[in-house]
């Protein structure tokens, strides 16, 4: 190899982009910012299978070996450093390095790596607590800025915000609002940024604006003239940035190691002036192939330095890191960033979107062992090429790192340029974004129903005075009634939140890189979500097909339930119900309809919880179903753990029953497995997995995460049984809740290589 | 159509669906009750009683399995009888076994081959698995081990092969009870005869079924074994393959 390692050095770019698209076919995207087009009309589709891949180098290992040196201080202080006194900007920090004579891609949010960056336009006092809980002093002159001249995100929500809203806030009815931290889940084509540089997309983005300046200006028109004005000056300090890095992303990029680098300066652009939830990446693989194959077919590289490529970006994207409080890493089980990648799919003319660059993608998870982040996600069909299908499945069970979605519910509604924001939240890349809205708690809305809209934990008045029921037993038409009437308060008061969140998030915290990557004008999607789903149907399920009693305090707040009799229960396949699990969905989904959003985003909802199952379980009292209160939720929509009793498929097929229509922004599954229960040896593990997942969605599921787990986990979970409460091994014809065996047979498990039937 | 097989019906204890470990691929899993063998190491003492069982139609069994055609047969898959022991109730898993196939489906059944003889020709002809549980070599050691006798399930087993019914062995390794070097070199001499055993599951007993004898009020008889440590099981399959057999 005679490459320099830097970017920046190259012996193209006069006479760009001629040069840049050399070898390239297709037309339309050359004229149109399009970059769907262009993969269409240049990408190699891949159906074989792993065998060309290639591992770690020596430069790769050093890096890695350098960077995660760092991470055990991190994890002992929480944070390694941050920057007190300088609010981030796309251009706000000096260039930064890991090993500056190694790294072939380079850039970091500040001039330090794993140091993190204070971006107080969400809001100051999340900041303050933030360096607080780490042990360091708020700058002064940051705290006099946005305490007395820059208004923020979070002072702006809080001046508009009903004295509903925030009582159902505090109750933690309406929950994870993105009030006072970025919403994220903007997914900006950062792709553009290589294909085209930047002095092409603010030629796009002027002819976007001369097509408003004929209009009469309104308060949509000026909101949006100065939105692209932003969109604009965001794309030339994009530029700045990268030139201080040696990069000139002002024209296209004309080699692989530039595409890699280009697409990576504009993500770090974002990351550098957003602190969101989900901060995603989009599908660039197979985009990135093209010019990695182009590379290749010149022998310009050899799939080393391919895979080096790869490698050395993913590096990049593991060690993307925000300040945040310790609060927000509870909600959400530690530090996420989803740096989500969508790897896959067909296209719609049923050619595979697999290209060699969607394997090198899973390949870092061996060059450079597992990581939570990139978080991987595979756009799952049954027809996806054997090859690819089974080297995912293989990756899955040496990693448990990959996530599936079903590719055949989103093509038709999203396209086949499709990416995941944060876990399960469909977009079409640089065209769709959302507005990011947490979820609701169905389950204690279902308390609240019984309550006549009191809280079950503090009784306070919360939700509308209704009358309570008041009966020994609940009576089914009685409860639906009340809980159809709580459901279309909540429905209301949640969505009037969002709105206002979201007008003062595009006031004061606007996503302005991220936005330069999408067309204008952008749909704009309002994503709801729900919690607690399986309490809620499981609940009624309970009241309906058996008798439920219940016990009160002496203020008649409803605290505790007995059931007799027994019921059926979500996530065994039976209509009786997963037909209210889905009625649920349904009904929720039309309530929030009913309610306008704000810039007309379309509705939709989610059936996830990130992490918090947990943290929802904590604040929500006793439930008809036999939970406990404080008791955690199950995950997302998967079934209450311990109550599917028919296997990890009859369960995945309830899940499947709920309609994508009435949940577009996702429904999530979680499935636990060991090694042994998908079969004897590894190929037929590997191909029964595959196998699973094909089954899923062709029943219609839609998302699935895969946890295979290894020996090392389960002795894991032996000595910390309060981080896997659900982890459930199957030995044939039953399951057993590991960590409710006892320690012999916990031993037993993990000494055994097979199950058994016996 | 299937008037001869809509009224009758059979004690069913359970189903699930399973992968990987009740034949090739994910699985309708069919749990029949009633067994008339008492394997000391049975994982499922819940199944050992008829009369346990819910009495279920074929046509209520068939309609469940449909609901699954499409699922099993996309994940490489079908339907698993097994129990207790399926051969306790000849008719009801011929019928079963029967509207499997006209639903295009693989079928296995697993049973200890100890009523094997009840097995029909026809029943056999709609299998296109039999997992065949065979306990132990030694006379004295399986009638120890289950109450039963071995040679039906060695008849059964040649029977199979005079069908051409495909078998997988499963053969659980229990510490001092199947792990003598000769019992289990007899049965590897005995299988290398037959033509149609396509592999050889050796399965490391476990514990996994003691809390269903507390929960029954009976007494694990094996509470005290220990499971065979990873050596042991290398080299009982090392034993079959020695004999040119595909043990997993």
């Amino acid at each position: 190899m005679t490459m320099a390692p830097h970017a920046q050095v190259t012996e193209v770019g006069v006479d760009a982009p001629l040069r840049a698209w050399r070898g390239f076919g297709g037309a339309h995207w050359r004229d149109t910012v399009d970059v769907r087009d262009f993969i269409q009309a240049t990408y190699t589709p891949y159906e074989g299978g792993p065998e060309f891949l290639a591992g770690p180098t020596e430069r790769t290992r050093a890096v890695w070996r350098k960077v995660s040196a760092l991470f055990p201080e991190e994890r002992l202080h929480g944070i390694l450093d941050v920057d007190t006194a300088t609010p981030s900007t796309i251009t706000s920090h000096a260039p930064g390095y890991i090993d500056r004579d190694r790294e072939l891609i380079v850039g970091l949010q500040t001039d330090a790596p794993l140091k993190r960056a204070i971006m107080p336009n969400g809001g100051l006092r999340m900041v303050e607590n933030g360096l607080r809980a780490y042990g360091y002093q708020p700058d002064p002159f940051v705290t006099r800025v946005f305490g007395t001249y820059r208004k923020t995100h979070n002072d702006g929500v809080f001046d508009a915000y009903t004295p509903a809203m925030r009582a159902a806030r505090k109750a933690g009815i309406i929950t994870g609002l993105p009030d006072s931290y970025g919403r994220g889940r903007i997914i900006g084509d950062y792709r553009r940024v290589a294909l085209y540089g930047t002095d092409r997309l603010i030629e796009a983005k002027r002819a976007e604006q001369a097509l408003l300046d004929a209009r009469p200006s309104t308060a949509d028109v000026i909101r949006d003239r100065e939105e692209l004005a932003e969109q604009i000056r965001a794309l030339g300090e994009l530029a700045r940035m990268a030139a201080s890095y040696g990069c000139d992303v002002t024209r296209p990029a004309a080699t692989a190691h530039e595409a890699v680098q280009w697409l990576y300066l504009g993500f770090l652009a974002a990351v550098k002036e957003q602190n969101g939830a989900a901060m995603s990446l989009g599908r660039t693989s197979t985009f990135l192939d093209v010019y990695l194959q182009r590379d290749l077919d010149e022998g310009r590289i050899d799939e080393t330095r391919a895979q080096e490529l790869i490698d050395d970006f993913v590096i990049k994207l593991r060690i993307v890191r925000f300040l945040r409080t310790p609060e927000y890493d509870e909600l959400f089980s530690g530090d996420p960033t989803w740096v989500t990648e969508s790897i896959g799919g067909i296209g719609t003319d049923g050619r595979p979107l697999v290209t060699r660059t969607s394997f090198r993608f899973l390949q870092t998870l061996y060059n450079l062992g597992p990581a939570p982040e990139p978080n991987l996600t595979v756009l799952w069909s049954p027809r996806l090429p054997s090859g690819f299908k089974e080297f995912c499945a293989q990756v899955s069970i040496d990693t448990s790192a990959i996530q599936y979605e079903s590719d055949d519910l989103m093509r038709p509604r999203t396209g086949d340029d499709t990416a995941i924001a944060c876990c399960v939240s469909a977009m079409a890349v640089g065209r769709q974004m959302q507005f990011f809205g947490a979820r609701v708690n169905l389950a204690k809305a279902l308390l609240y129903a019984v309550n006549g809209g009191r809280d079950e934990m503090t009784g306070e008045q919360v939700g509308p005075q209704t009358p309570p029921l008041t009966g020994e037993y609940l009576d089914y038409d009685e409860l639906t009634a009340a809980y159809d009437r709580m459901l279309d308060w909540l429905a209301g008061t949640y969505v009037d939140a969002l709105n206002v969140i979201h007008y003062m998030h595009d006031k004061y915290a606007y996503e302005r890189i991220e936005m330069a990557l999408h067309d204008h004008p952008v749909h704009r999607f309002m994503a709801c979500g729900i919690a607690g789903l399986s309490v809620a149907a499981d609940s009624l399920s309970a009241v309906k097909h058996a008798r439920v009693k219940v016990f009160r305090d002496a203020t008649g707040l409803a605290v505790d339930f007995r059931t007799e009799g027994e019921f059926p229960a979500y996530g065994n396949d039976d209509d009786r119900a997963d037909g209210i699990a889905v009625d649920l969905v349904e009904s929720f989904m039309a309530k929030v309809r009913e309610h306008p959003t704000y810039r007309d985003a379309e509705h939709t909802q989610s059936v996830l919880t990130i992490t918090s199952n947990v943290v929802y379980g904590k604040h929500t009292g006793n439930t008809p179903d036999g939970r406990r209160a404080g008791a955690p939720f199950a995950p997302g929509a998967n079934p209450m753990n311990g109550r599917d009793r028919h296997g990890m498929v009859a369960s995945a097929l309830s899940v499947a029953k709920l309609p994508y229509e009435q949940a577009r922004d996702g429904i999530s599954l979680t499935s636990t497995v060991t090694p042994e229960g998908l079969g004897h040896d590894p190929a037929e593990r590997a191909a029964n997995l595959a196998g699973i997942l094909d089954a899923h969605m062709g029943a219609g599921g839609f998302h699935m995460n895969v946890n295979v787990l290894s020996r090392a986990t389960l002795e894991d979970a032996m000595e910390h049984p309060q981080k896997y409460p659900e982890l459930t091994i199957r030995v044939s014809g039953y399951a057993v809740n590991f960590v409710r065996l006892t320690r012999e047979q916990q031993l037993d498990v993990i000494s055994r290589t097979f199950h058994g039937s016996l | 159509m299937n008037t001869a097989t809509e009224s009758l019906t059979g004690r069913v204890h359970s189903w699930d669906l399973s992968t990987g470990v009740d034949g090739p691929g994910t699985r309708f899993v069919l749990f029949l009750s009633g067994c008339p063998l008492r394997c000391l190491y049975c994982a499922n003492p819940d199944t050992w009683h008829m009369r346990d069982g819910e009495e279920t139609t074929v046509d209520e069994v068939a309609a469940r399995i449909e609901r699954y055609r499409d699922v099993v047969t996309t994940a490489g898959g079908g339907v698993t009888l097994t129990g207790g022991e399926a051969l306790l109730q000849p008719a009801f898993t011929a019928a079963v076994l029967r509207r499997c196939k006209e639903l295009g489906l693989h079928t296995a059944l697993d049973t200890s081959g100890f009523l094997g003889a009840r097995a029909s020709d026809d029943l056999l002809a709609d299998t296109d698995l039999v997992l065949l549980d065979i306990k132990s070599f030694d006379v004295r050691t399986y009638r120890k081990l289950t109450g039963g006798e071995l040679s039906p399930t060695l008849n059964f087993a040649t029977r199979l092969d005079r069908l051409g019914v495909p078998v997988w062995i499963r053969y659980v390794l229990v510490p001092g009870w199947t792990d003598d070097p000769r019992a289990v070199d007899g049965l590897g001499a005995f299988l290398a005869e037959l033509g149609n055993v396509d592999r050889v599951d050796v399965l490391p007993f476990h514990k996994l079924g003691a809390h269903k004898y507390d929960a029954l009020g009976i007494p694990f008889p094996l509470h005290d074994t220990p499971v065979p440590a990873p050596e042991l099981t290398d080299r009982v399959r090392e034993q079959f393959r020695e004999h040119g057999l595909r043990a997993l």
